[in-house]
């Protein structure tokens, strides 16, 4: 077990270290990070980690079905009860088996969202909603039914509602009780392509928008890459790595655990111009270099964040000619490294100007460009898919 | 159409049937959704007990009850002195016969109904921070209803037709305890009044036809309700 984070004990200046993040945390956001050390037996394995989830953004648990994730996720809920260890939200304790102390689920004031949505059969959705809202969170609900666009289905009964719409209501009813913390359990389970790809939408967009950390179990590379700030992937009940999800992704020794074939990459860039007639639009990342990806809405200037698999970067000494590739990017190779999936390929790990970027090529073309770590060259960027977080 | 007797009969045993039905609903609601919803030691005995009355002959149940609730039993006793009433041999004990005959029924149909309550729409609820208390009468119970109003019909038809517990506990006696079943066991006793008895006889089957069907419609009525739901 690689744990990246010391255990985290009391809240010290320089706990700071055990934060995952490059941004020094705010002091606020340090009050409402979550500590927990827990250890349950599970079955065939036993669930055994400290984890400290930071006070703001969305962190991901992620790992396969099976892993541990969800048994996690309930403890903090207060839904289950650990044979050893505590769980805590700021100064507030919420478990500590030594003290014999487990706040119930329903006073520790968390949000749950879960798998399948649990709507309350015989409750319309407003009743729904309602449910656990306190009166303090009464100003929040228009705006909350506006942003998850579940308006015109407030006199309905749960039962008449589609999978995704369900699913936002029972994120609604989760943040309308005011929680001090968002925990998602695989929110997407079981919704077909098109209606996960609108449920993530509105995701994303809601983590933005509200101003609490947010743990989200998935097993879903691509989905965390949309969602995640931060990552803690976990096998067997342990806790393998965790950490800022850009820093994850460039790890080319968890290549196979963090998407495998599908891994990928983020690249940050701002909107420059929209070309209408071929449906593109130009973008500059931080350092200057242009790209052109496929239309997006945003008005120039606005920042876009860019997820690029790994397949879909060549590399070349000089800028080719009479290529279908349209963009080139002057990148250095950071580190080359043999991929543990298959014998005949490299993982390449490239910074371009202060943002990193990988590659996946075969180990014959690396030995014939003759790559080196710290050698210039040109990143061909076959297709970018446009991630909607920005 | 129906002589006094037969009126008074009906009554007599729809009142007693009745209040039954009323002092066990709670009981066996809160005895039922502690079986069915938590563990603790002795539960298979305390689900043993309580289905005594359906096993035992109901002359042994009436018999307890009478050394138990009589003016000298040691509840009865208590009971005496402190209002100067006793059970046996009026209408009130004979409720508490026919309510502690239909009490296993009650309990099991309840029990069954709320088990079938999604514990994950709990969870949630609890999540919701709602209280035990809340998440009880707020999820639990409402999607119970339909078993619930079952097993309420059920009980009530047993304690229609509760007779060896009555007998042996609140004996015999006309416009007291006498309901149809006494009646009709009197009349059987007396000769020459066969006819009657067969008219009683016949009452008693559409009484209880007609609350089994009632049972079907509530519980049907409920059924669909919360289907809609659904839908």
């Amino acid at each position: 077990m690689t744990t990246m984070t010391p255990t985290p004990q009391q809240p010290t200046p320089n706990d700071q270290q055990t934060v995952p993040d490059d941004q020094p945390t705010a002091p606020e956001a340090d009050a409402r990070a979550l500590d927990c050390k827990l250890r349950k037996r599970l079955g065939h394995f036993t669930l055994d980690l400290s984890l400290r989830v930071p006070g703001s953004g969305v962190t991901a648990l992620f790992g396969q079905s099976g892993s541990g994730k969800t048994s996690l996720l309930r403890l903090i809920a207060g839904l289950d009860r650990p044979d050893d260890g505590r769980v805590q939200l700021g100064e507030r304790k919420l478990t500590d088996v030594s003290r014999r102390l487990h706040v119930p689920a329903h006073r520790r004031g968390l949000g749950v969202v879960f798998q399948e949505a649990r709507l309350f059969p015989h409750y319309r959705v407003r009743g729904n909603l309602t449910y656990g809202m306190p009166a303090s969170a009464r100003g929040r609900f228009d705006g909350l039914v506006n942003l998850l666009g579940i308006e015109p289905l407030l006199d309905r009964l749960p039962g008449t509602l589609s999978g995704g719409e369900a699913r936002r209501v029972a994120i609604g009813r989760a943040l309308l009780t005011a929680p001090r913390l968002l925990l998602m359990d695989e929110p997407l389970t079981g919704l077909d392509g098109e209606r996960k790809q609108e449920l993530l939408r509105y995701i994303v967009r809601l983590t933005r928008e509200i101003d609490i950390p947010v743990v989200y179990v998935s097993h879903d590379p691509a989905e965390i890459v949309a969602v995640a700030d931060h990552l803690a992937l976990i096998d067997s009940g342990r806790l393998v790595a965790h950490g800022a999800l850009d820093d994850l992704m460039m790890r080319l020794d968890l290549t196979d655990r963090l998407g495998g074939f599908d891994a990928a990459t983020r690249l940050q860039a701002s909107v420059v111009d929209h070309d209408d007639h071929y449906a593109l639009t130009r973008v500059m990342l931080d350092d200057g270099q242009p790209l052109k990806i496929p239309r997006v809405a945003q008005p120039p200037g606005s920042a876009v964040s860019l997820r690029i698999g790994v397949r879909d970067v060549a590399l070349a000494r000089e800028m080719p000619r009479g290529t279908s590739y349209r963009n080139g990017v002057s990148a250095r190779i950071e580190a080359i490294a043999r991929s543990t999936q298959s014998p005949s390929i490299n993982e390449v790990r490239l910074s371009v100007g202060r943002q990193r970027l990988r590659a996946r090529l075969t180990r014959e073309a690396c030995d014939d460009l003759q790559l080196a770590e710290g050698d210039r060259v040109i990143a061909l960027i076959r297709s970018v898919a446009f991630d909607p977080r920005t | 159409m129906l002589s006094d007797a037969e009126w008074q009969a009906i009554a007599l045993s729809l009142k007693i049937a009745g209040s039954a039905v009323g002092w066990i609903l709670i009981p066996g609601v809160a005895v039922a959704w502690l079986l069915a919803r938590h563990d603790f030691r002795g539960k298979s005995l305390l689900d043993g007990l309580l289905h005594l009355p359906l096993v035992l002959p109901p002359v042994v149940v009436g018999y307890l009850l009478l050394l138990s609730l009589g003016r000298s039993g040691w509840l009865g006793q208590w009971l005496y002195q402190a209002t100067g009433f006793s059970l046996p041999f009026t209408w009130q004990g004979a409720a508490v016969a026919g309510g502690v005959m239909a009490f296993p029924l009650l309990v099991r149909a309840v029990r069954l109904s709320l088990e079938a309550v999604d514990p994950k729409l709990e969870a949630a609820a609890a999540t919701l921070g709602a209280n035990r208390l809340r998440v009880l009468f707020t999820i639990t119970l409402p999607l119970a209803i339909p078993g619930l109003l079952t097993g309420a019909v059920l009980a009530f038809a047993r304690a229609l037709s509760e007779f060896g517990a009555t007998i042996t506990f609140a004996s015999n006696i006309p416009g007291q305890t006498r309901t149809l079943p006494l009646a009709l066991y009197t009349l059987i006793q007396t000769p020459g009044r066969e006819a009657a008895a067969a008219r009683l006889c016949v009452l008693s089957i559409v009484i209880a036809m007609l609350s089994l069907l009632a049972s079907e419609w509530l519980a049907r009525r409920a059924r669909r309700r919360l289907q809609e739901r659904d839908q």
